[in-house]
């Protein structure tokens, strides 16, 4: 096996798959997801807060589960490696049902926590399609929000459930093994 | 941005190769699982290896296997994958607790139970910015500001200790979930280094010096948890005392196990302490042997259990609330595996009772 001596600020170019579009990314080895997705990349909608892994902030979905952007070293990311952020939840010009249910039921107000809330609440509507209230304060509970008191949050998260499609309930005829 | 100091990275693909790596490089070197103690730590200044060598490729680190014996879990396992893992039993209840009760769920899914066990100690005063720590002057735990590895330094003794001046060892408190649960349970680990391997009880894997906690040789990876299989006789739990249900560590814990006859007379104990040394403290369980669990023997357990605690001012929290509520975590603890009702159990219990695991 060769150990290449690399110098510790030489970036080498990572292709990773953010929010469906392959991308190439210089990455140095001490660079954070967060830095890279940031900086790197301008996908600036990934908030930084502490940046220490207290806060939720940076909360960003690697293969589908919720992680801290600000602990990833974005040279662990294996190569094509499915990075979700929140410029990825909208589907155009049409919101996502939690970004409507937010909006609608005062799921923020100064804004600065929801981009973390919104990628953890979508990869928890992904596990737990019909989750409950309780369910849903244990999947957010990494999230600090300082100005909702969190009541909110959880009405918004709940209400979206419905019209987030999820997989087909059980019972349902498996419409993939018609296909050919 | 709070960013991390330059540093080479390597991704052997066996643990020996990894153990290989960090012991050939020497005091410079460090392990990277996954990374939530670590990068806090680079971020602060305490820590900067100029090689990392990151232990995600190791995919054997990640495999988990049940067998008659017990479960083995790969150092890798996320503390996630731990709480829920299909082959634990009721009786391995505090080590779901533990691993589903730390940190946040997006921690959870990162942090390894590896790292877990190998994580540093803690301190108001340590866990800081470097210039806040250069301001009111570093302390015996990094005199330098940075903490050299562990081996570097053991011995040695310089600086000032803000929790204990004028002492001469470093306070800073083992803060792992995992350790005291997986002590009770009477897991053990399999460690490996670049010549061969060994296994040591998970009791045996601390010191209690906040300095240098870890009982590892430079170099030594730790590969394996091995968590015997318990019958359906042994009662387990995880009490965890913090100010919030979420985020914090805890500033004190306790785990027990007990193996109850029918007739309700303890056969075997186990338990150990967290948050309140620089080590999991194993608690002398011998006074139950051969006892019911009445509510006489509960408190004169509960309070013999908290004596060698020493909790100090470095965390949320006054130390003798902590004795206290750590004795009243012990008593409930000890009440929960008799078999009291959880609404019989105090507000205590309470907050241990958000994090139980779905049934
Ligand atoms: C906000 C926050 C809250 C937290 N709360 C808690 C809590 O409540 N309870 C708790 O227990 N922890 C808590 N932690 C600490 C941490 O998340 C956990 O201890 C986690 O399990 C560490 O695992 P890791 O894989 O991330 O370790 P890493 O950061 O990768 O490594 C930790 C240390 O162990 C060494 N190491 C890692 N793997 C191995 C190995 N296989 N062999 C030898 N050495 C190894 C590393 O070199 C490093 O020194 C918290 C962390 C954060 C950021
Ligand atoms: S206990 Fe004392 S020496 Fe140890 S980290 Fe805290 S202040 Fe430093
Ligand atoms: S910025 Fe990552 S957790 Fe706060
Ligand atoms: S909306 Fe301001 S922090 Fe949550």
């Amino acid at each position: 096996m060769e150990h290449a001596p690399a110098t510790g600020r030489t970036r080498a170019l990572r292709r990773l798959l953010v929010n469906g579009e392959p991308v190439d990314v210089p990455v140095a080895p001490h660079e954070t997801l967060l830095e890279v997705l940031r900086e790197g990349l301008g996908l600036t909608g990934t908030k930084h807060g502490c940046e220490l892994g207290e806060c939720g902030a940076c909360a960003v979905l690697v293969d589908g589960v919720p992680v801290l952007a600000c602990l990833t070293l974005a040279v662990e990311l294996a190569e094509h490696q499915r990075v979700d952020t929140i410029e990825g939840l909208a589907d155009g010009a049409r919101l996502h049902p939690l970004q409507e249910a937010f909006a609608a039921l005062g799921g923020l107000q100064c804004g600065y926590c929801t981009p973390g809330m919104l990628m953890t609440a979508k990869a928890l509507l992904a596990r737990e399609p019909r989750p409950t209230a309780a369910q849903v304060r244990e999947a957010l509970a990494g999230n600090l929000c300082r100005c909702t008191g969190y009541g909110p949050i959880v009405e918004a998260v709940l209400a979206a459930a419905p019209h987030v499609a999820g997989p087909a309930p059980l019972g349902a005829p498996a419409a993939a093994e018609a296909r050919p | 941005m709070m960013r991390c100091p330059p540093f080479r990275y390597l991704a052997p693909e066996t643990a020996a190769e990894a153990a290989r790596l960090v012991a050939a490089h020497g005091p410079g070197a460090a392990l990277l699982a996954g990374g939530t103690d670590l990068l806090p730590r680079l971020k602060r200044g305490q820590a900067a290896p100029d090689l990392v060598v990151g232990l995600t490729r190791v995919a054997a680190l990640r495999r988990a296997r049940a067998g008659a014996d017990g479960l083995e879990l790969g150092a890798g396992v996320t503390l996630a994958a731990t709480a829920r893992h299909a082959a634990l039993t009721p009786a391995h209840r505090a080590l779901a607790l533990a691993a589903g009760g730390a940190a946040t769920p997006h921690v959870r899914n990162m942090g390894t139970l590896g790292g877990n066990l190998c994580a540093d100690t803690r301190c108001g005063y340590y866990d800081q910015p470097r210039p806040w720590r250069e301001a009111i002057g570093f302390c015996l735990k990094a005199p330098a500001g940075c903490a050299e590895p562990a081996a570097a330094r053991a011995g040695e003794v310089a600086g000032t200790c803000w929790v204990a001046p004028g002492g001469r060892r470093c306070w800073a408190v083992a803060s792992s979930d995992a350790a005291p649960a997986l002590i009770a349970l009477g897991a053990e680990v399999t460690v490996c280094s670049g010549e061969g391997s060994r296994r040591l009880a998970v009791a045996a894997l601390h010191r209690d010096d906040g300095r240098a906690p870890l009982l590892l040789a430079p170099g030594e990876v730790l590969t394996t948890i091995h968590v015997p299989a318990l019958g359906p006789a042994w009662r387990t739990t995880y009490w965890k005392l913090r100010r919030r249900g979420s985020f914090d560590f805890p500033v004190g814990a306790v785990a027990l196990a007990v193996r109850l006859a029918a007739s309700g007379e303890v056969l075997e104990a186990r338990a150990a302490l967290g948050g309140v040394a620089s080590r999991p403290l194993v608690v002398e369980t011998d006074a139950l042997l051969g006892r019911r669990l009445d509510d006489e023997a509960v408190g004169a357990f509960a309070e013999a259990a908290v004596a060698p605690a020493r909790p100090l001012d470095n965390t949320d929290y006054q130390p003798a609330w902590r004795r206290r509520a750590l004795r009243e975590a012990v008593a409930g603890a000890l009440r929960e595996v008799r078999g009291d009702p959880p609404e019989a159990l105090g507000v205590l219990a309470r907050a241990a009772a958000r994090v139980l695991p779905r049934a």
